[in-house]
């Protein structure tokens, strides 16, 4: 196929000029049909470009999909074999030929569980340190945070940097001294002492102060005003309007507090020594894994799985108050 | 008016005060006064007075006297540092490439977003230790790794003595897996904040997949890479829970410590009162987090997109 630059762009003499005007029903009929253009890159026609790109874009998406499904498959792969362990006899765990379906479904093993695994105490311990702390951090979260969003004193900012700054210390630095500091308090004699040294010191909690600062900033100015107008105190005025419309970050923090204190593990290790002060990780952790060597993985994981479970299911009913916590952190501004 | 707010903000605020007084700030001066104190013992509140000599020891620079004999304590240079260098190296770019690749992914289809999206989080929400105990079992000596892997039954990746390096391997594995989810949450919610017309510009001038990806998604990511990556290389410094979860223990061996990690050797010093030892480590971990932390902004000046 050849172009007539000229004859395209229409380029002609002057002399040519009148002739065209002559000629004009003559390239009126030219037969515009039996013409293409054809224009080219890297040897593909547009047509032909349109479909290897359609192509290329079903081969990354099929690919893309693999790759997620491959990925979906490892991430979820440990929580399966956690649960066809926990349902497995000991010989069929530790056969060379592993199996990906229990042979027999050994249900007693989680009977077994409850026998020896003081889970009721865990539990009891693990949700009296995780409430406690968890609603003295709302109270303190919601002071701080109104304080810093609402009023006005010297030392705002220094204060407020300073509790930031905080945030890239390792606690590693901390923990020395509050386990001095707790044993000072003679908190780690008995059991109501050794709660109080796993609650006191959590509640509070710079991030989640910040978090709660900033969605009490975006409460407009307007309704502080018009309560004042109505003659309402700060009290009233936090308690009535900042904290209800701030729900959700509110209900964001207590589940990820909750969360927290039923995986936390480093802490109350060193301060709960004895059996019953435990809260559930350090149960766990200590529980069926040094008895005469092998350790018992089928009670193990049958225990796992009492710890994890309700892990899930609180993660399935709030999905997206955790998601939206935990995902506040990545967004700037 | 003004006065009247002060102090009242102050009431407010001491809940916070005091709590952060006691539990961060006294402790964070009363950790580096310990760190300087010679045979320190917190039960009595005794010491032998001002010394440097915690640091040399935690080091393995100072000896301690034993019956005459001068013994020098390598545990924390010689194993616990290397081991914390190796998985702050391994872990973190491994799984932010793998979490960076998943977000993308994920941003890029349509069917099945919310499920995949879910799966991936799940991590985040299950017990460190837990999970360690599930990886236990799978890196057992007849457990799932060798079986799928093909390996001989039984090779030891965790227990029995096994070789420190396969430990570790085990290790960065579970570790890449929990770190996962955070990571891919705050990519997806940087990348969904990103402007389309950023990806119709590069359509136009026909920027391929991979060309779009480095020039367009990574550069207005990178608020999101910094913060993960300082975030995850101070955690990745930290590691102890992964370590209890998946060995129970500081070594594949009882009485070993090949497995040993900075704060591992930290928590142990409270168990053995010798926290003076401890609180020098733990000042030194400070230190290389805040070096680290530093040089990261540093880079990022020039890198990073705001």
């Amino acid at each position: 196929m050849k172009f007539d630059l000229r004859k395209m762009l229409n380029l002609k003499s002057s002399s040519e000029r009148a002739d065209a005007r002559r000629e004009r029903p003559q390239y009126k009929s030219i037969d515009t049909k039996s013409m293409t253009l054809v224009l080219k890159e890297g040897g593909l026609t547009a047509v032909q470009m349109e479909t290897l790109q359609k192509i290329m874009k079903v081969i990354s998406m099929v690919l893309i999909y693999a790759f997620l499904a491959v990925m979906a498959v490892i991430i979820l792969l440990p929580f399966y074999w956690m649960i066809i362990t926990s349902l497995k006899t000991n010989t069929e765990i530790r056969a060379s030929q592993q199996t990906f379906w229990p042979e027999v479904v050994m249900w007693s093993n989680y009977v077994d569980v409850f026998d020896r695994f003081d889970f009721a105490t865990y539990l009891v311990n693990t949700l009296v340190v995780g409430i406690l702390s968890t609603i003295g951090t709302l109270f303190t979260t919601i002071f701080a945070a109104f304080a810093f969003a609402r009023l006005q004193f010297k030392g705002k900012n220094f204060l407020f940097t300073l509790l930031l700054a905080t945030m890239m210390i390792p606690g590693e630095m901390m923990v020395i001294t509050n386990y001095i500091t707790v044993a000072n308090f003679g908190w780690l004699k008995d059991q109501t002492g050794v709660f109080a040294a796993m609650i006191v010191p959590f509640w509070i909690s710079v991030f989640y102060i910040y978090l709660l600062r900033q969605n009490f900033l975006q409460i407009p100015n307007e309704l502080y005003l018009a309560s004042k107008v109505d003659g309402k105190t700060d009290w009233n005025y936090l308690w009535k309007v900042m904290v209800p419309l701030s729900m959700p970050t509110l209900i964001s923090i207590f589940i990820l507090k909750l969360m927290g204190a039923w995986n936390s593990f480093v802490w109350p290790n060193l301060v709960a020594d004895k059996q019953e002060y435990r809260l559930i990780t350090n149960g766990l952790r200590s529980s069926f894994s040094t008895t005469a060597g092998e350790p018992e993985y089928a009670l193990q994981m049958a225990a796992t799985v009492l710890v994890t479970v309700p892990l899930l299911l609180l993660f399935i009913f709030f999905r997206k108050y955790i998601m939206k916590g935990v995902g506040r952190a990545g967004i700037k501004g | 008016m003004e006065k009247k707010n002060n102090w009242k903000a102050w009431l407010y605020l001491a809940p916070v005060v005091i709590l952060t007084g006691v539990f961060i700030f006294y402790p964070l001066i009363n950790t580096i006064g310990i760190a300087f104190l010679k045979n320190y013992n917190y039960l009595t509140g005794t010491s032998d007075g001002f010394t440097l000599d915690n640091f040399g020891y935690v080091l393995g620079i100072t000896p301690r006297m034993y019956m005459g004999i001068p013994l020098y304590y390598k545990d924390v240079i010689q194993i616990a540092v290397p081991n914390t260098l190796l998985i702050v190296f391994v872990t973190v770019p491994l799984s932010i490439i793998i979490s960076l690749l998943i977000a993308v992914g994920l941003n890029s289809i349509k069917w099945f977003k919310k499920i995949l999206q879910t799966i991936f989080f799940i991590p985040y929400v299950t017990n460190a230790i837990a999970v360690g105990m599930v990886f236990a079992v799978i890196f057992d000596g007849f457990g799932l790794w060798n079986y799928l892997f093909g390996i001989a039954m039984p090779t030891y990746w965790i227990d029995m003595g096994a070789d420190p390096s396969k430990a570790m391997f085990a290790l960065c594995v579970y570790i890449i897996w929990h770190s996962l989810p955070y990571k891919i949450l705050i990519f997806l919610s940087g990348l969904q904040n990103i402007d389309k017309q950023y990806y119709d510009a590069a359509k136009i001038d026909s920027a391929g997949r991979f060309k779009t990806f480095a020039n367009v998604t990574v550069p207005l990511l990178s608020p999101q890479i910094l913060y993960i990556m300082i975030t995850s290389f101070i955690g990745a410094f930290k590691e102890y829970s992964s370590v209890m979860g998946l060995l129970g223990r500081s070594g594949t061996a009882p009485g070993n410590n090949n497995m040993y990690t900075i704060v591992f050797y930290i928590y142990d010093s409270i168990a053995v009162n010798k926290v003076h030892q401890g609180a020098a480590a733990a000042v030194l971990l400070f230190i290389i987090i805040l070096a680290f932390t530093g040089i990261q902004f540093w880079v990022s000046k020039k890198r990073v997109h705001y």
